[in-house]
């Protein structure tokens, strides 16, 4: 369920990594669960930088607002349009078409101190 | 009928619901254009389509007097007529502020006499009417605490919240600068007391605490919990929300309080108006009475006027609070006297001790003890057959009640609050006990019934997503220019 | 004997205090130590509704209201005419004994309410989006300086020394809450520091002239701050609105729209502002939105930016407002309309100018301002306006504010669409005692 290329946190977030020293950042489907109907995502902005376990942004449901925190540090290049456009994307899709941010990561080496699938899995029940 | 229009559907040009006498005065020369407006867009509707419009309107609204609200913590009492009536008449609503104190006296005196009265019933000093409603009354108790230690000289930065408070508890401290420290329930639902005993230091400025609390308990350790903060420095601020439950019977200033607010529109049936006017007043030990708003009606020897505290918090309002709550509280207090009063709240925790007796088998009951004038029942049995406290909610709805609290407090699962007050009948409450009861039976028999509740209310369930996503506040009209 | 708004009898006490198991409520009340329970309250004896109303008549008797005495009195709390359907429509128990409208399908009727206010305040105000209403003018004023500073980032709030005096007051203690600065510029101010979140304007002023608002709009844009414009609700009924001038954030009190004087309260404080800084708006707002059968509905939404989601990261503690007072105002917009609203506005303007002109030509006093007002105006009269409000009330008239604190022998005056020809003559003719 939780995709195993995937690295986890404890506050529910993913980050993939990607070619070029980037990764892709996005909450998990627990998260979204819990969360409910999103409604709005307050994203750091290109060009920011965002440090490990650091409060990034918020996300947004109709009932509840949780804080984003950093999967790993590093600066943002691209966010997502669509999800911003369409928040319930998240809720559809949160490991596909509803991730958040893309950073170039500044310290790589930080996402071996993160979860796998199953360790995430784990920790949930 | 539910009007399915909106005010610009029903406006045609020159359709008016008022008539004005034409100028007796000759006309001036009008000022420059830039100054003026082109046109105004507002709609034209006739007497007839407006009234039909907002009567109609009112017929959709579920309120007191056409049923029973057992919400907790809001305390949806009976809103007494001649009350209404007499905070009506001309003598009280057309007076000007500023008039000289001289030309309104009457009003004054009312004034005085109410600050008079809620200082005895909360055993407490003085009392300031000027916080309009019991949000801002928690803002002026925080900055008369914050002033009063910064004339101390000292400089304490936290204020200890419970995790069972009021989302205001922590937006005020966080209004006046402090930090906010949540302060843990233990498994009775009391204060946890080794915790205070950890947290109170002297960086905490004050407690927070509403008594009884929000889960509608009476902790029985306030006596110790006065003492720590006290003996520590700080200060012990009481959300006066629940005072219904002990009105007439026990007196904030007893239990240790520095200073706690009421709301006017809770305790003192004064009517909720579909979200306000309230009023919160503030009662104060001599301590912090210097800090009191400004201004405030005090008496002299040659009668009533207004005056600004020596080391006032300053002003929170151009006037002087909500006047016509005032007048409403004060006739309640007049007609029930401290038998009256005292009768309120015995009845008020009789009526919730009652319903927690007859559901607690059928809801889970996460505090097992009396309660006082309110009760908070769990829907975490209900939740095993994946029903929330939202779905038992929208089919009471079905049932013709509004309600209870859901939600709240954040420490109890799927809770459910339910505070009857004083002045709902056993026969009101025994019907509201049967209908949780049949919602219990068809949370095993016929569940879809509350997924898909509410059916006969003038709309089904709202979809509070897309209201959320892509706002739509308000209908424009263009100019017709 | 059954005491009043208490229905259950005796038998019912009992019976539930038997279904609970204990024989007097009491009992009920262990958990309290026994020291502080059922201690003496000295309260009044209580009164029936007959004795009461007698007694609260006459109470209300020893008042000057303004049924009786004739009022040029304004500087923030007007007497305007309230048209009867207003009163028919807030009387009525499904409006005012109703709940806030958490749940939705049970308060359709506020809920649309509410979202007609929001709109005919956007349409009068030329603003984008409104919220449902604060406690008044003077909190709204000082909600909205809190929130140019969470917007802009920026740490000190600039006032024209022209806004109301209360209204600067109950924007200090606000700012003082969280230790921000608030600064009294001069309305020829040349530019703003560079660290100000916000200027705040009043217009028509505090004693009733109209600002070079586009003036102060450029002022404040220039140096990176928001602009808060105070109107006059009914002045919006000819005036150029906030919205046509480019300000961010436009407040008002709502009292003149169908409520009366009232003794300064309740209030209402109109909040409007554009849609780039809907989600930093405090207070509750309503949206338009389809329920499962697809049917129009309303709904309280927006709701992650108050007090019970973030408690306390929220934008505002505000919980109950005004809802009320509120639906008294989009009654009297909508009653009184395109055509309505502008006409009490002119019949405002020229009975205000009818007064000025008459006032000014008597020897002794002259007009203190010579910029275009509204309905208020200052004059400086020849002796003390303490001496002179005497005279006045003696003539059964509640004259102008004494503010000669600030201008020497000044009051300022408002005229409205309440005040006759006969009573502006009749001030005239007791001011010209005064004449030297």
């Amino acid at each position: 369920m939780n995709p195993k290329e995937y690295k986890y946190t404890k506050d529910h977030e993913w980050i993939l990594p990607e070619a070029g020293g980037r990764g892709k950042i996005g909450i998990t489907e627990y998260a979204q669960s819990q969360l409910g109907d999103i409604v709005y995502l307050d994203l750091p902005a290109p060009g920011k930088t965002v440090t490990q376990h650091k409060k990034m942004g918020e996300i947004e449901s109709v009932k509840a607002v949780s804080d984003l925190f950093a999967p790993a540090s590093g600066t943002v290049i691209e966010i997502n349009q669509n999800a911003i456009n369409d928040p319930s994307l998240v809720n559809k899709d949160p490991y596909g078409a509803g991730w958040l941010i893309r950073i170039r990561l500044s310290k790589p080496e930080e996402l071996d101190a993160l979860m796998s699938s199953e360790d995430y899995e784990k920790q949930l029940t | 009928m539910r009007p399915y229009y909106l005010l610009p559907d029903i406006s045609q040009p020159d359709k008016t619901a008022c008539t004005l006498p034409p100028p007796d005065v000759p006309l001036a020369e009008l000022p420059p254009a830039d100054l003026l407006r082109a046109d105004l867009p507002l709609p034209e509707v006739s007497e007839v389509d407006l009234v039909r419009y907002f009567t109609n309107l009112s017929q959709l609204n579920y309120a007191v007097d056409t049923g029973f609200y057992p919400l907790g913590s809001c305390t949806m009492k009976y809103n007494p007529k001649w009350h209404e009536d007499v905070a009506n008449l001309d003598g009280f609503t057309a007076l000007h502020p500023l008039q000289s104190a001289e030309s309104v006296q009457g009003a004054l005196k009312l004034m005085v006499e109410l600050q008079n009265y809620l200082s005895e019933i909360t055993g407490m000093d003085a009392t300031s009417l000027a916080p309009m409603a019991g949000a801002q009354g928690e803002f002026a108790n925080m900055l008369m605490i914050r002033a009063c230690l910064a004339a101390r000289g000292e400089k304490r930065t936290k204020v200890l919240v419970p995790d069972t408070a009021h989302g205001t508890n922590p937006a005020t401290a966080a209004m006046c600068g402090y930090e906010v420290s949540t302060l843990p329930s233990d498994a009775h639902g009391n204060v946890d007391m080794k915790k205070l005993d950890a947290m109170m230091d002297d960086s905490v400025a004050a407690l927070t605490l509403t008594m009884p609390t929000t889960l509608g308990l009476f902790d029985p350790q306030i006596e110790d919990i006065s003492r720590i903060v006290h003996e520590r420095g700080g200060l012990l601020c009481g959300d006066g929300a629940n005072l219904n439950s002990i009105l007439g019977k026990v007196k904030f200033g007893d239990l240790g309080f520095d200073c706690v607010q009421l709301n006017l529109h809770k305790t003192f049936s004064t009517p909720h108006g579909g979200g306000g006017p309230g009023s919160g007043p503030v009662c104060v030990k001599s301590i912090l009475k210097d800090y009191l708003p400004t201004p405030w009606a005090i008496r002299t020897g040659q009668g009533y006027e207004f005056i600004a505290p020596p080391r006032s918090i300053g002003r929170l309002g151009a006037g002087y609070g909500n006047f016509g709550a005032m007048v409403k509280a004060y006739a309640y207090i007049r007609t029930l006297g401290a038998e009256g009063l005292k009768a309120v709240s015995e009845d008020a925790v009789t009526s919730a001790n009652y319903i927690k007796e007859k559901l607690k088998s059928t809801y889970h009951l996460p505090y097992d003890r009396t309660c006082m004038h309110e009760v908070v029942l769990s829907g975490k049995r209900q939740k095993m057959k994946g029903i929330k406290a939202l779905d038992i909610a929208k089919r009471l709805l079905d049932y013709g009640f509004h309600p209870p609290t859901m939600y709240f407090p954040l420490v109890v699962e799927e809770a459910l609050m339910i505070e009857p007050t004083e002045t709902e009948s056993k026969a009101t409450i025994d019907a509201f006990i049967e209908a949780m009861r049949a919602i219990a039976r068809e949370v095993e028999e016929k569940p879809e019934l509350l997924h898909s509740a509410p059916h006969i209310t003038p709309v089904r369930r709202l979809d509070e997503a897309t209201a959320a996503r892509k706002p739509d506040l308000r209908w424009q009209m263009k100019s017709q220019r | 004997m059954q005491l009043p708004y208490l229905p259950n009898t005796d038998a019912d006490r009992q019976a539930m205090l038997r279904d609970i198991g204990v024989e007097s409520a009491d009992e009920l009340f262990h958990d309290v130590p026994a020291k502080f329970l059922n201690v003496p309250f000295h309260l009044p004896a209580p009164l029936s509704e007959l004795e009461l109303k007698a007694e609260l008549s006459h109470l209300a008797q020893r008042n000057a209201s303004l049924n009786d005495y004739a009022c040029f009195l304004g500087a923030g709390f007007y007497h305007h005419f309230i048209p009867s359907v207003v009163r028919h429509i807030t009387g009525r128990s499904e409006f005012y004994t109703a709940y806030t409208p958490y749940q939705p399908e049970a308060s359709q009727g506020t809920l649309q309410a509410i979202y007609e206010y929001q709109s005919l305040i956007c349409q009068l105000t030329g603003m984008e989006v409104s919220n449902a209403g604060m406690y008044d003018g003077s909190t709204a004023t000082a909600e909205a300086a809190l929130m140019a500073c969470r917007i802009t980032q920026k740490g000190k709030i600039a006032v024209l020394s022209t806004v109301n005096p209360a209204y600067r007051e109950v924007v200090g203690t606000y700012l003082s809450g969280r230790s921000i600065p608030l600064v009294n510029v001069n309305a020829d101010v040349k530019g703003l520091p560079a660290d100000c979140a916000a200027l705040i304007v009043q217009q028509p002023n505090y004693f009733g002239y109209f600002e070079d608002l586009s003036s102060c709009v450029k002022k404040a844009h220039e140096s990176g701050a928001l602009l808060i414009v105070i109107a006059d609700p009914i002045s919006l009924g000819m005036f150029k609105s906030p919205g046509e001038y480019g300000a961010d954030i436009a407040v008002a009190e709502g009292q003149a729209l169908g409520n009366p004087v009232g003794f300064g309260g309740p209030g209402l404080g109109i909040f409007a502002c554009r849609k780039d800084y809907l989600r930093q708006m405090p207070g509750r707002i309503v949206g338009r939105t389809v329920d499962a059968e697809g049917k129009t509905g309303y709904v309280l939404t927006l709701t992650t930016r108050e007090q019970f989601i973030r408690r306390e990261r929220a934008t505002s503690n505000i919980t109950t407002n005004e809802s009320l007072v509120a639906l008294a105002a989009t009654v009297y917009l909508a009653a009184m309309g395109r055509q309505g609203l502008r006409r009490v506005a002119e019949l405002c303007y020229h009975k205000a100018h009818y007064a000025a002109e008459a006032i000014a030509r008597l020897k002794g006093y002259s007009l203190a301002f010579n910029q275009p007002f509204f309905k208020e105006f200052v004059v400086r009269c020849p002796v003390s306006p303490e001496q002179i409000n005497k005279a006045l009330f003696k003539a059964k008239i509640i004259g102008g504010l004494d503010i000669s604190h600030t201008i020497e022998n000044a009051m300022l005056f408002c005229v409205t669409e309440m005040n006759s020809r006969q009573e502006i003559d009749r001030l005239v003719k007791v001011l010209g005692a005064f004449q030297p």
